[in-house]
């Protein structure tokens, strides 16, 4: 087990039953918002995309902002390879989605809130639409004024970035806008937004449900909380499992692996690989006082197995990348090209095996040159998969 | 009035004029025609009044709104690395012999289009693939010929 974390443990919060939506939403409705803003700090849910931005921070600054209008947006443009869990809350658990979103259109003063739904669960549409009524009409039963609708995306893994999915919306090509001004201050139509992952604002419902200590009190120091981890690759066990954060990638590979794990990407392409000889050390959550290595995520864990050629996957990812890549700035869009017709190059003998260092300070640059998360995180499985793999890129 | 000045106008009237409903009616658009022409592209940004080279970037940037003429149903199947593991390949290959063409071609009949994209969460159940808006998952060629059987059945 990895120094600090804890084992892994099994949690049921997120599906569980959403008949009692309405109560929840009521009775949190009749809650002063600074105490909702206090509860969802002092439960310290944090961004469950992946990013892991405190929930209850992002909303206290949303609703300090003084604007005619403000949005609520929750983001299921879910498309990270290996991730799958808000497809799943959005077809089993939408009103528990729904009522976060209204309590933080109470909470920051918004009466406006969007679904921005990636294109490639549009057959999510039909029933979404259908509950979306059926929840309108209780908020206007009990005289609250809130609107949801849901904004179709077509097929662009970078609007999952959430100044990218404001151009989306707006009409507009889905490039990342720079930082700051961060959503609170100038989001949506340069307005006050909120932009939350499906699964915090699911998060966010048990907290309103069973109060703040009951999320606290699972995961560990500055990893609180369960999360969905959405599993697949070489294991027997594929699906969405809640977890608590904190766990061992070894206790992990222990319950989900078949075996002959040789490693495991957490995270997804833009994720972290991580060899067989680290599972020991590595912890799932967020970097804080687990000692060894601390992998935040926003779920995606796939297994490869030894029967797997590294090159093929890292050849995968960089696929994906070259064409993902919105192309705005230079560092990742002529990068990744680079890097994928780069390893190549070596693979095929054309290039020395030593051009691989060129091509991780490569990543370097990208790390701290490109303009968003996309170009930023490709040295993320770039060089993880390189530096503990490096045999495999070259013979 | 043509049809696609006709539809254009249609989705104008339901989504706004303006900007931020530039990509509801062009997805209205290939929704109806399963891809932008030039013609209607033009014919949008004529009822936006925007400039139509505003429009032909937006739409080109995402993937799913075509601008070449496709079939009526577009098969796009995962290519990403936990559908490629489990067998994509030979689920392509049956595709391909079944529809008698290549990955990015259509059938000469204008029914079927065949392309890859982007991982369709269903990572856990791959390999996966949409034909226009329906998912199909845990595919094997039998299920292939199976679900294509019945789409090649349909008159268009």
């Amino acid at each position: 087990m990895a120094f600090g974390a804890y084992q892994l443990k099994r949690a049921d919060f997120i599906f569980k039953n959403e008949n009692d939506w309405e109560k929840i939403l009521s009775k949190t409705l009749t809650i002063p918002p600074r105490e909702i803003i206090n509860e969802l700090m002092s439960s310290e849910l944090k961004g469950r995309g992946g990013a892991g931005f405190p929930t209850g921070l992002k909303w206290k600054v949303a609703a300090e902002e003084m604007a005619s209008e403000k949005f609520v947006i929750c983001n299921a443009d879910e498309g990270e390879p290996g991730t799958f869990k808000d497809r799943e809350i959005l077809s089993l658990v939408p009103y528990k989605v729904l009522t976060a979103m209204a309590v933080c259109g109470y909470v920051i003063g918004s009466k406006s809130g969007f679904i921005y739904l990636r294109g490639e669960y549009k057959y999510l549409l039909p029933e979404l639409k259908i509950v979306i009524k059926k929840f309108k009409q209780y908020c206007l039963k009990i005289g609250f004024d809130f609107d949801i609708s849901v904004f179709l995306g077509s097929g662009a893994y970078i609007c999952g970035e959430e100044t990218a999915l404001f151009e989306s919306m707006e009409g507009k090509r889905g490039e990342p806008r720079n930082k700051p001004p961060y959503p609170t201050s100038e989001g949506y139509m340069n307005k006050p937004t909120v932009i939350n992952n499906v699964e915090t604002l699911a998060h966010a419902f048990t907290i309103f449900k069973y109060g703040a200590k009951k999320f606290y009190d699972l995961g560990v120091q500055y990893s609180r909380g369960s999360k969905l981890f959405s599993v697949s690759g070489d294991t027997p066990r594929p699906g969405i499992y809640e977890l608590e954060l904190g766990m061992s990638l070894q206790d992990f590979v222990d319950e989900f692996g078949d075996g002959d794990t040789k490693a495991v990407q957490v995270g997804g392409a833009s994720g972290f690989l991580v060899p067989r000889k680290k599972f020991d050390e590595t912890a799932i959550g967020y970097k804080g006082k687990l000692t060894g290595i601390s992998l935040p995520t926003g779920g995606s864990m796939m297994l490869f197995n030894s029967s797997r050629s590294m090159y093929n996957v890292l050849d995968n990812y960089l696929e994906f990348f070259k064409e993902e890549s919105c192309g705005q700035c230079t560092p990742c869009r002529v990068g990744c090209q680079q890097l994928y017709n780069g390893i190549k190059a070596v693979k095929r003998g054309e290039k020395p095996a030593l051009y691989l260092d060129k091509l991780l300070k490569l990543t370097e640059t990208m790390q701290l040159t490109a303009k968003c998360g996309l170009g930023q995180s490709v040295a993320n499985s770039f060089s993880s998969i390189v530096e503990n793999f490096r045999e495999e890129m070259i013979y | 009035m043509d049809p696609i000045k006709e539809l254009v106008v249609t989705l104008a009237d339901l989504y706004g004029r303006n900007r931020e409903n530039l990509l509801p009616i062009l997805q209205g658009v290939v929704e109806q025609e399963k891809y932008l022409s030039e013609y209607s592209m033009i014919e949008v940004a004529r009822e936006l009044n925007l400039p139509a080279a505003e429009v032909y970037g937006t739409a080109t940037f995402y993937s799913f709104l075509e601008y070449k003429k496709t079939g009526r149903y577009i098969i796009r199947i995962c290519k990403t690395i936990s559908c490629s593991m489990k067998g994509k390949n030979q689920v392509l290959h049956t595709i391909e012999d079944m529809l008698k063409i290549r990955l990015g071609e259509t059938t000469p009949d204008g029914k079927f289009s065949l392309l890859q994209t982007n991982c369709l969460g269903w990572c856990h159940k791959a390999p996966a693939m949409l034909i226009n808006d329906e998912v199909y998952s845990g595919l094997t060629p039998e299920k292939i010929r199976e679900i294509l059987g019945k789409y090649m059945e349909k008159v268009i």
